[in-house]
């Protein structure tokens, strides 16, 4: 990954970096960081992705087979709250570590020891986090949301570190959106205006401004339960004059946003697949910019949509349903884009075109579960179901996930070199896209029919459903195996790769050789 | 470049501040919520301090169903409920409603009541002259008390209520008794 192709770099003096386990300690350069946190992500994604198999292990049959109700529940939390700050944002930090200095024509990242730190810090949330589980007592067993008064009143003793694991994690994104942000204001090639800015860029520049307003608000919130649960204050309590209800509205201020955090970015790399196999120019640029902004904006307008069952005035919960409707109306506008782009295109399907695709339909298929939960009447049924479960995997598995898996196939060969083995990317593909399905598609049904989420028993009547559910998720669990072969062997060796191996594609990041040298662009490019 | 790094600083620092802003804005939001429940009425809470006592004239022409829920919260075994479940009152009438309330415990306890309006409308109109709720309750081992609630319904409530619910749940307060509770409990021994 780190080898450098010296014929091709005029500056190969600049070039030595220290080597061992200092190089990666103490680097600056934004590519070892993005290969860091890729890596970081990849991992977290799979100790994640064990907890899920234990949950769907558990929900095989129904009763109690596996593991206590109290270890389902910390399983549930951590699952959440390891894919979320510890998969997800991390991969989408990481790529647009490699990716926006490259795309911009910029050396490097504005701060690069801040960026050091946002990685580093990053691991130390997580072994908090997740050695909480070992202790007397357990791990966090309130959900990832930690409603009020369960991760107060109800939480078990290791809540403190649950609170500081998230604190360093709000701080680990916060440098990295404002690095983010510095870079594309102050870093670009000459030439290279806001809007002739690769979409990805784009999308990330807004990311990074939701991620800044909303990550110190969660850490308000957790900063308010520590102190209610430690310190005898009553924000949540409601014997002491506070409101329980009061901590889902500062949370889900929080929380709404942040699931746009979790698929902006993921609009951006799609934006920039589509074009290259369909060979021709976006569809629509200017209005897919406006459209990552009007969702950013009114992705602060419509928290209370999680909370219709709260007892809000009918006024509360018909002002909420149209704003969150109307989000509907940008996110169209993209899909619609990324068909218009494909339309009469030179449509070839490679791997990332693949993955592209599936998301295209499959984070579709979300975003109409998500507008069936949005009506305050329909949303009383599905509420806590199955169905919620089914919605949100969709948008974040084959939304998020999906586009990260579509990033890494598109920009393998300019980070390793090498070409990947391209029959077994097709293999994960296809044992992906089949699994994901049989995984989440019947869980629809199960909520439909009432089964309650995060619970580790239920009715006999599910059983069918949940074993079909847990034969998907193990297949799909297993299907990632090969991806991290993959990407082992690509790093390792395999057919070169030329400067653009994809005829179609575009950008200033297929200009520089494969791999990426250390440093790129640092006589800035001029741009048309 | 070095203009470049001035100009580095420069945004770092608003978005530092604007960090700093947003984690103050989430604590902000604690007596923003305050203020919009009670402006609104939302999330159903009422007067915890006496109103003044009624000045309006009796609406006779229409009756309001006012129903009451009581329930302990975990950890106070006390008994605790109304002693009527339901009235019905004409809107500027004054009432009294008493709650009835023993500590069947071996030891002496504090509770706190609080209270909550469905639908949460309902809460701007409702005055409470007197109420248990208004401050800490302290029960002797054993004994039990009568706790008064007086009220009157503004004669402004829309026509389209018609019954409300005021529920009171008990927390046990008897950790964090303040001094008047723990004076009294002194004196009823």
């Amino acid at each position: 990954m780190s080898t450098v192709v010296d014929d091709h770099n005029h500056e190969a003096h600049h070039d030595h970096k220290p080597s061992g386990i200092t190089r990666w300690l103490f680097t600056t350069n934004h590519k070892d960081i993005g290969s860091m946190y890729l890596w970081f992500s990849l991992i977290m994604f799979f100790v994640g992705g064990a907890m899920a198999m234990v949950i769907r292990a558990e929900l095989f049959q129904p009763g109690l087979q596996l593991v206590e109700p109290q270890f389902f529940n910390q399983m549930t939390t951590v699952h959440g709250l390891v894919m979320i700050f510890g998969a997800v944002m991390p991969a989408f930090t990481g790529l647009a570590n490699w990716m926006v200095p490259m795309m911009i024509g910029a050396p490097d990242m504005a701060l690069p020891r801040m960026n050091n730190w946002s990685f580093w810090i990053l691991p130390f949330a997580f072994v908090i986090l997740l050695s909480s589980l070992f202790m007397e007592g357990g791990g966090p067993d309130f959900g990832w949301t930690f409603y009020a008064p369960l991760s107060t009143t109800y939480s078990n003793d290791s809540t403190a570190l649950f609170v500081f694991a998230v604190h360093i994690m709000g701080i680990s994104s916060i440098m990295g959106a404002i690095n983010v942000i510095v870079t594309i204001i102050n870093m670009r090639a000459p030439g290279m205006t806001y809007m002739k800015m690769p979409l990805f860029v784009w999308t990330w520049l807004i990311t990074a401004f939701l991620l800044i307003a909303v990550m110190p608000v969660l850490a308000g919130a957790v900063t308010m339960v520590l102190t209610d649960k430690y310190f005898g204050t009553s924000f949540f309590n409601a014997a002491g004059g506070g409101d329980p209800v009061m901590f889902q509205h500062i949370f889900w201020f929080f929380g709404h946003p942040e699931v746009y955090i979790m698929i902006l970015p993921s609009f951006g790399i799609i934006s920039a697949i589509i074009p290259t196999f369909s060979r021709k120019k976006l569809f629509g640029y200017s209005s897919m910019v406006y459209a990552t902004a009007s969702i950013a904006i009114l992705s602060f307008l419509v928290w209370a949509h999680h909370m219709f069952t709260t007892g809000m005035p009918v006024f509360a919960e018909l002002f909420f349903m149209y704003c969150t409707m109307l989000i509907a109306v940008p996110t169209g506008v993209k899909v619609f884009n990324w068909v218009a782009t494909m339309w009469r295109g030179a449509i070839s399907f490679e791997v990332p075109m693949l993955f592209a695709l599936a998301f295209v339909i499959l984070f579709t298929i979300g975003g109409f579960s998500g507008v069936m939960l949005a009506m305050t009447p329909v949303d009383f049924q599905y509420h806590d179901t199955y169905f919620v479960v089914a919605h949100f995997h969709y948008v974040l598995v084959t939304g998020a996930i999906f586009s990260v898996m579509a990033a890494s196939y598109y920009w393998l060969p300019k980070w390793t070199g090498h070409m990947y083995d391209t029959t077994l990317a097709r293999l994960h593909f296809w044992c992906s896209l089949i699994s994901v399905n049989v995984l989440f598609f019947p869980m629809h049904f199960a909520g439909l029919a009432g089964m309650p989420r995060r619970i580790p028993d239920y009715a006999v009547q599910f059983a069918d459903i949940n074993q079909i559910t847990s034969i998907g998720g193990f297949a799909f669990g297993l299907s990632q195996l090969l991806f991290l072969w993959l990407v082992i062997k690509c790093a390792r060796g395999g057919e070169k790769a030329t400067a653009k191996p994809w005829d179609g594609a575009e950008g200033l990041e297929w200009t520089v050789p494969s791999p990426a040298p250390y440093h790129t662009f640092e006589t800035p490019p001029k741009v048309e | 470049m070095s203009d470049k790094r001035a100009n580095n600083s420069k945004i770092v620092k608003r978005l530092l501040l604007t960090v700093a802003g947003m984690f103050a804005f989430g604590f902000a939001l604690v007596p923003l919520y305050n203020v919009f429940c009670e402006v609104t009425g939302f999330n159903g809470r009422t007067n915890n301090e006496p109103a003044a006592v009624s000045q309006h004239e009796v609406d006779k022409s229409r009756t309001v169903r006012v129903q009451f829920i009581t329930r302990t919260a975990q950890g106070i075994p006390w008994k605790f409920e109304p002693e009527i479940k339901e009235v019905r009152v004409h809107p500027g009438e004054v009432r009294v409603v008493n709650f009835l309330a023993a500590n069947p415990t071996p030891d002496d306890m504090v509770a706190q009541a609080i209270p909550s309006i469905a639908p949460a409308e309902a809460s701007l109109y409702l005055n409470k002259v007197e109420c248990f709720c208004f401050n800490q309750q302290p029960l002797a081992a054993g004994n039990d008390a009568k706790m008064p609630m007086q009220f009157y319904i503004d004669p402004d409530i829309p026509a389209h209520i018609t019954t409300f619910t005021l529920s009171y749940t008990l927390y046990d307060m008897t950790a964090n008794a303040t001094p008047e509770a723990l004076a009294l409990l002194e004196s009823t021994e």
